[in-house]
């Protein structure tokens, strides 16, 4: 049978994806360039029974989304950098309450407002840092429409299966370029939901490590009633101060990415084999990348390409590994320099290390990156 | 018979944190018998919070807690019951969390008019942080961080609620302790939006640097100062100023947001 297709822009992609993972939540504020995501979803989810709502700021959007989630709900908030700057502090709660939510950034130009309309991908250290204190961080930065449908749903996935916030980097251009994408038939792409928790009630504790490093969580509203907090907690969920017992919790949660890297990270490697160079890329940047190498092939030159799919956990290993068995790695970016950062203290100088950087809201383009091969070689 | 409070409480989770003398307690009783008058179910009552010692208060008690982040309850407690239209939905917080860092989302919940009932317990003061002026601190008294004297004008938590659109604002103190659950179970009963003020005695942060010599003085400015609704009415401006009014201030019917909401949804799947 033939695949249903249709002509989607990312965001859109992103929205569409989204409720093909059972999203039933979306708490959101407008937002440049991400607000087609809320657009579709207004639209969309009443039509499902789901629930949409515009909230009054974004720290409100992020609140409802944890609320939502809380009661069992899929739920999903999308915004840009200044917004997940305000989104910071329940992406924190989020963190500590183990709360599972999809955050989607369609990344533009800053610090402060920017370039609204100008793409970025200056939010590369906001995924990974972007709260106070430790914690672990799950973003994936798909680089095509068809991508950005499937990543989304795999980000409902990881933040069910991991128990926490997951964002989807986008940016201005792949939220708003329009593609062919064939949309997946029910049941094509794994949907993983959350289970209900293994015990009685009475037996129940929200953060017990007996269950491994993801304890199952229950909702709101069900008969497992518990206490979620903000404040480190005990595995019964209620606020402590011993020693032991906050050190076990805050190791634990980051633990639980960390042991499970290998489920999660997902990468694209791209006539990497015999590189002598090698290009580091995500998202839109790396689709100039791949034009790049393939032009370079063309002209004999040894060039494969690198393409992290999951950008947070980074994927340290198999980029030390590639470090040494090529002459250099060259990172383009839009920003001035932030992935090359990880790249660089992952390779430990196995190779030499260049960036290209770029903040002027226009794209990387494939002459550039070529330029810099020729110029590396 | 001496009313079960223990039905209510979870085991091992007392003492509370609240100061000798903290009015906080007295509110937490009335919110007990006011739930208790309602009968709502445990397994589909949340109780939401923010930060500082009123927000505490869901640990202590057997239902869906969630103490959330500073001035952010009533967000979290809007996502819970868009998600859960049928779970009842109960916000305690104090004067500085619900109307300083968390102003935009109280005016915001009350304009929606989603059903839910805040009791937010005033006590003029950011207690837990040791006793910084809120934006219900009265103009000109002392507080860590208004040494010479509060300059700043002081919130009407009640009016801003009524302006913003809450559908049943009611106000009473910790005097008052058999009106706080009378108040508390309107309010709950009440479809939409329902903030319940309560005038609190924070002695520890407040009292003593505003010449208040104990709680009984404080308390007894409470019962001093209260003007219930109906006398209110018959008194002139004049005559109010400095008063306390207690009762139920506004109450009105106007659609809820989650009915709202479920209207949009058969508009949707009509198309």
């Amino acid at each position: 049978m033939a695949k249903k297709v249709a002509l989607l822009q990312g965001n859109e992609a992103c929205a569409y994806g989204a409720l093909y993972a059972g999203c039933d939540f979306f708490g959101g504020y407008p937002i440049t360039p991400s607000t087609e995501v809320a657009e579709v979803l207004a639209k969309e989810l009443p039509k499902t029974g789901g629930k949409f709502i515009q909230m009054e700021d974004e720290i409100a959007a992020m609140a409802s989304v944890l609320g939502a989630a809380l009661t069992g709900s899929k739920a999903l908030t999308a915004s840009s950098g200044p917004g997940i700057s305000l989104k910071q502090e329940l992406i924190g709660y989020a963190c500590i309450a183990e709360i599972p939510c999809v955050i989607v950034n369609v990344m533009r130009g800053g610090p402060s407002t920017g370039m609204p309309t100008g793409p970025s991908q200056s939010d590369i250290m906001q995924a990974r840092w972007g709260t106070h204190g430790d914690h672990a961080a799950i973003a994936v930065a798909p680089a095509s429409c068809q991508e950005i449908f499937s990543e989304t749903v795999r980000a409902f996935n990881l933040a069910e299966t991991y128990r926490m916030p997951v964002q989807v980097l986008l940016d201005e251009i792949n939220g708003h370029m329009r593609e062919r994408i064939e949309l997946p038939e029910p049941g094509e792409l794994e949907i993983l939901n959350r289970q209900a928790p293994p015990v009685s009630p009475e037996q129940y504790l929200p953060f017990d490590p007996s269950f491994g490093d993801v304890p199952p969580l229950a909702a709101f509203g069900s008969e497992y009633r518990f206490h979620i907090t903000g404040l480190n907690k005990a595995a019964d969920g209620f606020p402590t101060t011993k020693a032991r017992l906050v050190d076990a919790e805050e190791r634990r949660q980051i633990r639980k990415v960390e042991a499970n890297r290998d489920k999660i990270e997902k990468n694209e490697e791209y006539m990497v084999d015999d590189a002598e160079i090698l290009i580091v890329a995500i998202g839109t940047i790396s689709r100039s990348a791949r034009h790049a190498v393939n032009e370079l092939r063309k002209q004999g030159q040894k060039v494969g390409l690198f393409r992290p799919i999951t950008l947070w956990p980074f994927p340290e290993r198999r980029i030390a590994e590639l470090a040494g068995q090529v002459k250099a790695i060259i990172v383009p970016e839009m920003n001035l320099g932030q992935m090359i950062l990880e790249v660089e203290r992952v390779t430990k100088g196995a190779c030499d290390l260049h960036g290209i950087g770029r903040v002027d809201g226009e794209p990387i383009s494939p002459s550039q990156i070529m330029d810099k091969v020729k110029e590396v070689c | 018979m001496a009313f079960d409070y223990d039905k209510y409480l979870r085991p091992g989770k007392l003492p509370h944190i609240w100061c000798p003398g903290c009015g906080h307690g007295i509110v937490f009783k009335g919110l007990l018998r006011a739930i208790d008058a309602c009968e709502l179910e445990k397994n589909r009552t949340a109780i939401v919070s923010g930060i500082g010692c009123a927000s505490r208060l869901p640990g202590y008690v057997d239902f869906n807690t969630l103490h959330t982040a500073h001035g952010r309850a009533a967000a979290f407690a809007t996502g819970i019951k868009m998600a859960q239209p049928d779970m009842n939905v109960l916000v305690v917080g104090g004067d500085g969390d619900g109307v300083a860092i968390g102003g935009n989302h109280f005016i915001h919940a009350c304009r929606r008019n989603i059903d839910m009932t805040y009791v937010i317990l005033n006590n003029f003061i950011y207690g837990m942080t040791g006793g910084q002026f809120s934006p219900c601190t009265p103009t000109g008294d002392k507080a860590s961080t208004t040494p010479y004297g509060n300059p700043d004008p002081t919130f009407d938590i009640s009016k801003l609620a009524i302006g913003a659109g809450a559908t049943f604002v009611a106000r009473t103190t910790a005097y008052h302790a058999t009106q706080i659950d009378k108040l508390i179970a309107e309010g709950i009963r009440h479809k939409g939006m329902a903030i319940i003020e309560v005038l609190d005695d924070c002695p520890t942060t407040y009292g003593r640097r505003n010449k208040f010599r104990s709680v009984v003085d404080m308390m007894k400015r409470f019962k001093e100062l209260a003007v219930p609704v109906a006398k209110a009415a018959t008194m002139s401006k004049e005559e109010l100023e400095g008063k306390i009014v207690t009762g139920i201030l506004h109450r009105e019917e106007r659609p809820e947001y989650c009915e709202q909401y479920a209207e949009v949804v058969k508009r949707a799947q009509n198309l």
